[in-house]
């Protein structure tokens, strides 16, 4: 089908701005690929059904729209951690403020600079998972990462990883456009936590692809945050087999536009999927989580739970979804999405979905959207907690259930942190 | 301590009269106890001294020790050493009971000027007061209230009250839902807190509560007003004839 002149001529305007990067023989080919796609879809406008709720207009311009530096002293978020630190400037690795990369049980490269061979073990996952995610729903964005990646990293975890590997988003330049593309392959059995945080870029674009083969662990925590102005769209690509554990979890604060796209899929059986997201915004705040899980094997487990805070005129938005394929018998599926009203402005839009192949299945999924419990405030009030401090009690108790998908009580502790002191400087 | 004097609460959202100018005083160290039939408004004038939304105070005023607690916001009334023990505790789902009790403790020195209570000591604190309540451990890792039952509900109130000291607890209700030896052991808790300088009022339908916490004065309340003041025998009174001639006497 032809695409709109319009449509046509935004993706043409978009793609001159660009050239394929040099390096990485072996992603030639699939970096092409990437390019004949993004052509052939052309990249998307609020009229695409998938966009509807989320305007992507200045994700598609050729200029990122400017965004101002935000200046906190709070000190970093997994400051405290014991981490592999790997840090991008505006998206350009910073080798001086990274840790080497070598850690015990992993392998870590950066795809700028994985040799000019043909062959690498991440030619499979680089760019396919993404192709492979751009059906049933076209997912312009992340295949024109593939295309047009400047850097990434390349991690292969063969062991159990002697502690997380964090990469950190640095962002100072008011103008910047980021591409970043990962690659990570947890070995079978082998156990891999990765931590992001950061604003990036003013634009951000950012693909991660992730093989978590039989019986191996992959858990992500990701903090989104500060310089309000920022915009953001990323992709998680994972594909879990036999016995797996794939848990993400994504913090939000602030930001103009943030769209996380998350695509799961189950294809070997008792693999377990969680994906979770605590969003809190304020203001022009607009936060989009689309999520779709496909369960394709036998007695796999899926969670998807979204809870976002809004005030102020902020609008959240949850696209989910959970297929069960005809074979995928004894799925357990569920999924949550709900948001917190902090006064009559914020908007929220969820389109929770489901579409279930299988007869022997359980998937429950709801969405709500509510103010702060006046009830509940009272009673914390009556015994003597003061009005603001109450209120914080009841948002983060709201958040309870995605903050509890995270693992590792020291990295939750710091996204509780990270989250008081956004209620701190929020309250009314 | 507390001075209430001829109180006029309307229904905000009705204009509809609830306390038609109660009239109540009593003094430090006293229990006393507020029976009267459904609807004559006993929880309003509960919730009224408590701070809640929803009522309008259209006459009279109400003091703690000369503090005019009618200008306070809720939490104000509670440093100031206002309690109210809820008829129905609400529950707090994600809100952990210790967590709640911690910030409650500590929110009300912070607000009366003194220094916060350290972890240690209020662990110290609040296992005792747990374990003369009969409330395990495990009841308080767990948000407040929820998946209580019944008497769970209404100990964790006493125990709530016991860690914040307060020197005028209202109990609304506190023996409703509860059956004779969850009521003995509410009793018990609120027994080892009276003292010279700390006074009840106990808001109840029936006389039973009353043979555990032995009130000095007792009020009957009959459409929004005291409509008869006694000593224990007026409860007697109330439980072989019941409320009905009492009101007539004075209507």
């Amino acid at each position: 089908m032809a695409l709109a002149a319009a449509k046509q001529e935004a993706t043409a305007t978009r793609l001159e701005a660009l050239s394929l990067p040099e390096g990485a023989t072996w992603a030639k080919a699939a970096r092409q690929d990437a390019l004949g796609r993004v052509r052939a879809m052309g990249l998307p406008t609020r009229r695409d059904e998938y966009w509807k709720y989320t305007n992507p207009a200045t994700l598609v311009q050729a200029e990122a729209p400017a965004a101002c530096l935000f200046d906190a002293d709070e000190s970093p978020i997994f400051g405290q951690i014991d981490r592999l630190r790997i840090v991008f400037v505006d998206g350009v690795f910073d080798a001086y403020a990274s840790d080497d990369l070598a850690l015990a049980g992993v392998t870590i490269e950066r795809l700028a600079e994985a040799g000019a061979t043909d062959i690498h073990w991440a030619r499979d996952i680089y760019g396919a998972f993404e192709a492979r995610g751009q059906t049933p729903v076209a997912r312009p964005f992340a295949a024109l990462n593939t295309a047009f990646a400047s850097d990434g990293l390349l991690i292969r975890a063969s062991g159990k990883a002697a502690m997380p590997v964090s990469v950190e988003y640095l962002h100072r330049s008011e103008t910047s456009d980021a591409i970043l593309h990962h690659v990570i392959r947890v070995e079978e059995g082998a156990e891999l936590t990765l931590l992001e945080n950061g604003p990036a870029a003013a634009r951000f674009n950012k693909v991660m692809e992730v093989d978590v083969a039989d019986g191996a662990s992959f858990h992500h925590v990701r903090a989104q945050g500060r310089d309000h102005e920022r915009r953001a769209a990323t992709h998680v690509f994972a594909r879990l087999g036999a016995e797996s554990t794939f848990k993400s979890f994504t913090l939000t604060v602030n930001g103009v536009l943030t769209r996380n796209e998350v695509v799961v899929e189950l294809t070997g059986d008792n693999a377990v999927a969680h994906v979770a997201g605590a969003a809190v915004g304020d203001g022009d705040f607009h936060h989009d989580d689309t999520v779709f899980v496909t369960h394709d094997a036998v007695a796999c487990e899926s969670r998807q739970v979204f809870k976002k805070v809004l005030r102020n005129g902020a609008t959240g938005v949850f696209q989910g979804k959970i297929l069960v394929k005809k074979d995928a018998q004894k799925t357990d599926g569920y999924q949550i999405s709900q948001s917190l009203m902090l006064d009559d402005n914020a908007q929220f839009l969820a389109k929770p979905e489901l579409e279930i192949y299988a007869d022997d299945v359980a998937c429950s999924h709801g969405s709500t959207s509510g103010a702060i419990d006046e009830d509940a405030l009272f009673y914390l009030r009556s015994r003597g907690v003061p009005e603001g401090q109450a209120q914080d009690l009841l948002v983060l108790a709201f958040l309870a259930e995605a903050i509890d998908e995270i693992d590792d009580p020291a990295i939750s502790a710091d996204i509780l942190s990270r989250l008081d002191g956004w209620l701190q400087r929020h309250h009314s | 301590m507390l001075n209430i004097n001829n109180l006029h609460v309307k229904l905000q959202e009705e204009d509809k009269a609830i306390l038609k100018g109660v009239d109540l005083t009593v003094e430090d160290g006293q229990v006393h106890a507020i029976m009267g039939p459904n609807g004559s408004g006993k929880s309003t004038l509960s919730y009224v001294l408590a701070g809640r939304d929803g009522y309008e105070v259209t006459e009279g005023s109400a003091e703690l020790d000369g503090v005019d607690l009618l200008a306070l916001d809720p939490e104000e009334r509670a440093a100031a050493g206002l309690f109210l023990a809820f008829q129905y505790p609400v529950e707090i789902p994600g809100v952990g009971n210790m967590t709640f009790l911690r910030t409650a403790v500590n929110a009300q020195r912070k607000a009366r000027g003194e220094e916060e209570m350290s972890s240690t000591d209020f662990l110290k604190t609040i296992r005792a007061k747990a374990k003369s309540l009969q409330i395990d451990a495990e009841m308080l890792k767990r948000p407040v209230n929820v998946g209580f039952s019944g008497g769970e509900k209404k100990r964790n109130e006493i125990l709530q009250m016991a860690m914040l000291e307060p020197k005028m607890c209202i109990l609304d209700e506190t023996d409703s839902g509860l059956d004779v030896d969850a009521m003995k052991l509410v009793a018990e808790g609120v027994n080892a807190l009276r003292s010279a300088g700390r006074s009840f009022l106990v808001i109840t339908h029936y006389q039973r509560l009353l043979d555990h916490i032995r009130p000095d004065v007792v009020h009957i309340m009959a459409d929004g007003r005291i409509v008869k003041t006694g000593g224990p025998d007026l409860a007697l009174e109330v439980e072989t004839s019941g409320y009905v001639g009492m009101v007539e006497e004075v209507a």
